[in-house]
């Protein structure tokens, strides 16, 4: 029985992980801002297809068709060669097969574009509208991202293979000095539990240690004062929703290997992601974080054949379970301060 | 509020019957003159009309009306099933039905305002569709979606001697309501909706709603508990979505769980905002310019775009097919999307602000009349 | 916008007022149904006759949409005489001119279903009140199927169903104006079960996931007798929530279960989504009881296994058809469609092209549109040469009775299409059965239901 309940709280880790820096972006966004931005899960959704779009460019292939020979359904024989291979081989393997990693490179400049440009194109103009309607323009924004990614790229998933030497499980018991082959566990969600942990202390580090950091503490804290005090705090806020906008893609990369991303991965997460938020609590970035991962958790839990048994159906709804409950008990959810969003 | 009804109101109400009533006609040239989408345009008229009880007046902007919505079908589909194939039975059920679920989550989700009171609402609609979709398949039949069967039960249609040759279809008063007949009932019904809409937002408990949405906290601390008040709104809006829900299983009594889909309330959030919240037509005009782009823009395909364009030279032609084709056919939920966010960032206030605005406009260039246009309607 | 009207019959006039007159309450009980005794619903006038395709262009089931889109476009070429002809010329026996259907020419509107009943439906009614569609045909999923099946029973239209498994489809909730030619969960199992006995032997313990939803379950519950009636013994059968999207929460309690077979019943992204998340978790190098762990798979779509990769290397299922059998109808079909679109159909374009060929034969002769006539000729039709072997479209519950495809993914494949090697043709007699053990009803095929 141990080693179930062990495997399943390390599912519920790395679920929780997934959940958790979809939240803290979304809670950076809000806590300094003041946005509520229903288009956060539409920007996990274009980090997952910036990995999705590096590796069409390094899959690229020259296709020459041979009108003399034809393949067993009657189209004439395509001839398919490899660009990336050709020009630099080895390396261009190891590129290939490494992309999902790799992409991250390009994903940090183009989700902090996308974001940057999202902050002065429009929420700039929300930052003194009511709550609704920001709601409500970037849940417009979500569904035009969404039908741009349709129409470019079509409605099915399409699959990121993970690099091969991280494929298949890892034999954690063995590592923990246990019996082999028991707690054996896939290694990519080891590390993507690895770098959520990674980058959630990265954004808690940045906002602790530096100055910048330290200034948006304080605008979060109290605007007003901080405006007058003469500091440039609207510059500031741009790049704190680039990189909201950056935590989200980077997660959304990562994501792909776990699940062929589709246009419609954004819509899914979101709903989800603003329970975990408002589980944690409005504009608290520990509670986020802490709410991620107990949710993760739960759910996890809540799959067993178990725990079924005694309430049928727990699993499909032990996510909204608890946001209810949290949020009937506990008004400001688990961490969050008074006052927030309440009119 | 001496007479009845002020002369605005009485015109407004009078147009509106009007319009509807008329629209095999009127919407004929549009390609829009058949049953199917007529009903469609009725029943989500209805749904909007009540939407906006709630999140026009109160401001609670709830994102989980789609519920409410999908009871008002399953109760419809189970007196069906049980009671009787005519519709009345199963649309006071319905009605009866999803208002006491209302008044739950209401009294629930009321509890907390802005956000929260959003996501509690999204969290309860969320669980009534997963566990609609699965554990609850013995009511709600799953994926499948709820039908009627020539085994079903019937008890009053039995007792009163009825037996039945082919598939059962719900009947109004032995008249059956496929087609036309489905489209005047549902007809009358959003007329009535609009009229008690009307009634309710004039009356003090009206005034009432509204002051919560300007000012609650003010309300409050004069010693008032506004929440009675919302929450009657709450209940008054989901009997409203129950009883479109039902009219939807009456005229094609077919009960799924995909209408009870987050995205679905979602749907009438949208139709509420395009044509202009807290207004009384808007929001059924936002229902039928949705639904009927839906319709329209979704059967568009590259053919006829090709024909459309044929008039161009042919790389133009095919160009504009090509551009074109990207916002039609499964792709008008980029359109929708685009307009959307124009709206929003350009014209909170909808279609209406819209019309307003240029009403405004006219009235300026034209003779200086006076100012009495200015007040709303409701008024 | 002119181009979308299809102009007002002088009926439909008459309809629409008298409709409005009764909406209204005035008129008395005359109105009654039959009153058009030879008329049906959208009995074609003109030089055509138009079919509505209700199709998944997105959502769940998307690819095989699109794929089924392209086959019934070839199929309406075909039938009017475009093309190499297909299928046509393999036909035995055939009524089948090559000049439309009873000459009329064939034209077809769409609609896109996005994998959802409700819309399903609401499509269908579209395009048989707007656009005055003869036939409904399409989909991809049981929901669909049941739900616009009914509904064309309600308005006397008929339905050819497109992909649809559930033994519900023609069982309980079958009627007398749909029609499937696809195989189903039981006969799945029928065919499954000795090719596994051979594979992996008696003494094994099972492991289910299960999409939870009505084809899901009667998938598990046809699965689970064919394997108990081998020996083996059911570890735990647990359903998961249709678009998990991640399974890794299903998944990790069979690691240590004491199971050493995986049997995934699920179908489209589902299935891509939890068959690699399995292979992930290493349940393919996993050894359990001391022996080799298997994954099952039992209905597969060529579509998914391209989806799925590498993940479906080995793995046992089943299919109604597929591209690369060698008899004449599959080389011919096979030919045409990979000349019009560049890659070989799948057997969601399969059963969908069939299905539109076999509606036309049987209109034709009848001789006649009328629905009852065009069912009475359908029923009890036994034809070859569809690539299926001989085959029956029973009676009793309007099955398509033909040969089942036992299929393995394929270890060493030659291109991104072969990805699936038949095993076994399991012959139409071991997968017979008793229509009677699904009850339902089908329902009488008179008086016609007249449509708005």
């Amino acid at each position: 029985m141990f080693e179930v309940i062990f495997l399943q709280f390390l599912n519920g880790l790395d679920k929780g992980a997934a959940y958790a820096l979809i939240a803290l972006g979304l809670t950076l966004v809000f806590g300094t801002l003041g946005v509520v931005n229903f288009a956060h899960g539409a920007l996990f959704m274009l980090g997952a297809f910036c990995a999705v779009m590096f590796r069409q460019f390094l899959t690229l292939e020259t296709v020459t068709i041979d009108p003399t020979q034809l393949s067993p359904w009657g189209a004439p024989l395509e001839i398919r060669e490899p660009l990336v291979q050709a020009w630099f081989g080895d390396f261009g393997a190891i590129l290939v097969n490494y992309s999902v990693p790799a992409s991250i490179l390009i994903t940090i400049p183009i989700m902090l574009l996308i974001g940057i440009a999202l902050e002065r194109g429009i929420i700039k103009h929300f930052y003194k509208r009511p709550h609704a309607e920001q709601i409500l323009v970037t849940f417009g924004l979500a569904i035009v991202a969404q039908e741009v990614i349709k129409s470019i790229f079509g409605p099915n998933p399409i699959p990121q293979p993970m690099p091969t030497d991280l494929r298949g499980a890892a034999d954690i018991g063995a590592w923990l000095g246990m019996q082999a082959n028991v707690i054996t566990y896939p290694l990519w969600r080891m590390i993507y539990f690895l770098f959520s942990a990674v980058v959630i202390g990265g954004v808690f580090a940045f906002l602790q240690f530096t100055t910048f950091g330290m200034v948006v503490r304080a605008g979060m804290a109290d605007r007003e004062t901080v405006g007058l005090l003469g500091i440039n705090i609207d510059r500031r806020f741009t790049i704190m929703f680039g990189l909201a906008s950056v935590v989200a893609g980077m997660a959304g990369v990562m994501y792909t290997p776990l699940l062929p991303p589709n246009y419609h991965l954004g819509m899914d997460f979101l709903v989800l992601s603003f329970v975990v938020v408002v589980v944690g609590g409005m504009g608290s970035l520990p509670g986020a974080v802490a709410a991620g991962f107990l949710l993760g958790i739960l759910q996890s839990f809540a799959s067993m054949t178990q725990i079924k048994a005694f309430f049928p159906g727990i699993d499909q709804i032990i996510i909204y379970l608890v946001a209810v409950i949290i949020l009937l008990v506990r008004p400001r959810g688990l961490l969050g301060r008074r006052g927030v969003m309440e009119s | 509020m001496a007479n009845f009804m002020s002369r605005n109101d009485l015109f407004l109400f009078l147009g509106f019957t009007i319009v509807v009533l008329a629209m095999p006609i009127w919407l004929a040239p549009f390609g829009a003159g058949y049953p199917d989408l007529l009903q469609r345009f009725m029943i989500y008229g209805i749904f909007a009309v009540g939407f906006n009880i709630l999140f026009g007046l109160t401001g609670y902007l709830s994102f989980g009306h789609a519920a409410f919505f999908g009871v008002g079908s399953y109760a419809a589909v189970w007196s069906f099933k049980l009671l009787t194939l005519d519709a009345i039975p199963a649309m006071i059920f319905a009605v009866v039905i999803s208002g006491l679920f209302a008044l739950i989550i209401g009294f629930l989700s009321l509890r907390r305002s802005g956000i929260y009171f959003s996501i509690l609402t999204l969290a309860f609609a969320q669980m009534s569709y997963n566990l609609a979709y699965s554990v609850l398949t013995p009511i709600t039949n799953g994926e499948t979606g709820l039908q009627l069967t020539l085994s079903d039960a019937r008890v009053l249609d039995a007792a009163m001697g009825q037996t039945l040759v082919g598939q059962p279809v719900p009947t109004l008063l032995g008249q059956q309501l496929s087609g036309y007949a489905g489209f005047y009932l549902c007809a009358g019904f959003l007329i009535l909706s609009f009229f008690i809409a009307q009634r309710v937002s004039g009356s003090p408990f009206g005034m009432m709603l509204k002051s919560i949405k300007s000012n609650q906290t003010r309300m409050q601390f004069t010693g008032f508990n506004t929440r009675p008040y919302a929450l009657s709104a709450f209940v008054i809006s989901g009997m409203y979505a129950g009883l479109a829900g039902a009219l939807l299983a009456v005229t094609d009594p077919l009960a799924g769980a995909e209408r009870m889909q987050w995205t679905a309330s979602g749907e009438v959030v949208l139709m509420t905002i395009l044509g202009g919240v807290g207004t009384l037509v808007g929001p059924v005009i936002g229902a039928w310019l949705i639904k009927y782009f839906e319709n329209i823009l979704s059967a568009l395909n590259d053919q006829i775009l090709a024909n459309f364009w044929s008039f161009l030279p042919e790389g133009a032609a095919d160009l504009m097919v090509q551009v074109t084709g990207k916002f039609v056919g499964d792709g008008w939920f980029l359109t929708l999307g685009l307009v959307f966010v124009l709206v929003v960032v350009f014209l909170p206030g909808g279609v209406m602000e819209g019309v307003r605005r240029i009403a405004a406009t006219l009235k300026r260039s034209g003779t200086p009349d006076s100012k009495s246009r200015q007040t709303q309607p409701a008024e | 916008m002119t181009l979308l009207k299809r102009g007002l019959s002088r009926r439909r006039v008459l309809q629409t007022g008298m409709a409005g007159i009764i909406g209204t309450g005035v008129a008395p009980m005359i109105f009654t149904k039959g009153a058009w005794a030879q008329e049906f619903c959208n009995n074609p006038t003109g030089d055509t006759v138009t079919i509505g395709l209700n199709l998944p262009l997105t959502g769940a089931y998307a690819e095989e949409g699109a794929d089924e889109l392209k086959a019934y476009e070839l199929a309406i070429a075909h039938l009017n005489g475009e093309g190499d002809g297909g299928l046509m010329n393999v036909l035995t026996p055939s009524a089948l001119t090559g000049n439309g259907i009873l000459g009329k020419k064939v034209g077809y509107v769409s609609s896109d279903s996005q994998t959802k009943s409700d819309v399903a439906r609401a499509g269908a009614t579209r395009m048989i009140e707007r656009d005055g569609a003869i036939m409904i045909t399409g989909g991809s999923s049981s929901g669909e199927a049941v739900a616009v099946q009914s509904l064309c029973q309600e308005m006397g239209v008929i339905f050819m169903a497109g992909l649809t498994h559930s033994n519900d489809t023609t069982g309980k909730d079958k009627r007398r104006y749909g029609f499937r030619h696809f195989f189903n969960a039981y006969q799945s199992g029928t065919a499954l079960g000795p090719v596994l006995s051979n594979a992996y032997g008696n003494d094994r313990r099972a492991y289910h996931l299960t999409a939870d939803y009505t084809w899901g379950w009667t998938q598990e519950e046809s699965i689970k007798n064919t394997t108990e009636a081998l020996g083996w013994e059911t570890v735990e059968a647990v359903r998961t929530p249709l678009g998990a999207g991640d399974f890794s929460q299903f998944l990790t309690p069979v690691l240590n279960s004491g199971a050493d077979v995986l049997i995934l019943n699920h179908y489209g992204n589902d299935m891509v989504n939890s068959l690699t998340q399995a292979v992930q978790f290493g349940m393919r190098d996993r050894q359990a009881n001391g022996k080799d762990f298997q994954i099952v798979v039992p209905l597969f779509s060529e579509l998914m296994a391209k989806g799925a990769g590498e993940n479906i290397k080995g793995i046992y299922g089943t299919s109604n058809w597929h591209w690369n059998l060698q008899d004449a109808g599959s080389v011919a079909f096979t030919k045409s469609f990979g000349a019009a679109y560049g890659s070989p159909p799948s057997q969601a374009a399969h059963t969908c092209y069939v299905q539109t060929l076999l509606y036309a034969d049987a209109v034709e002769r009848a001789g006649t549109f009328y629905p009852p006539e065009v069912i009475k000729a359908m029923e009890g039709h036994e034809f070859d040469g569809m690539g299926n072997g001989r085959t029956l479209y029973r009676a009793e519950d309007h099955q398509c009775m033909k040969s089942v495809l036992v299929v393995q993914g394929n270890d060493a494949p030659t291109s991104e299409y072969d990805v699936l090697n038949v095993v076994q043709e399991v012959d139409r007699e071991t997968v017979n059965y008793d229509p009677s053990i699904f009850g339902g009803e089908l329902g009488p095929a008179e008086p016609v239901p007249v449509c708005a």
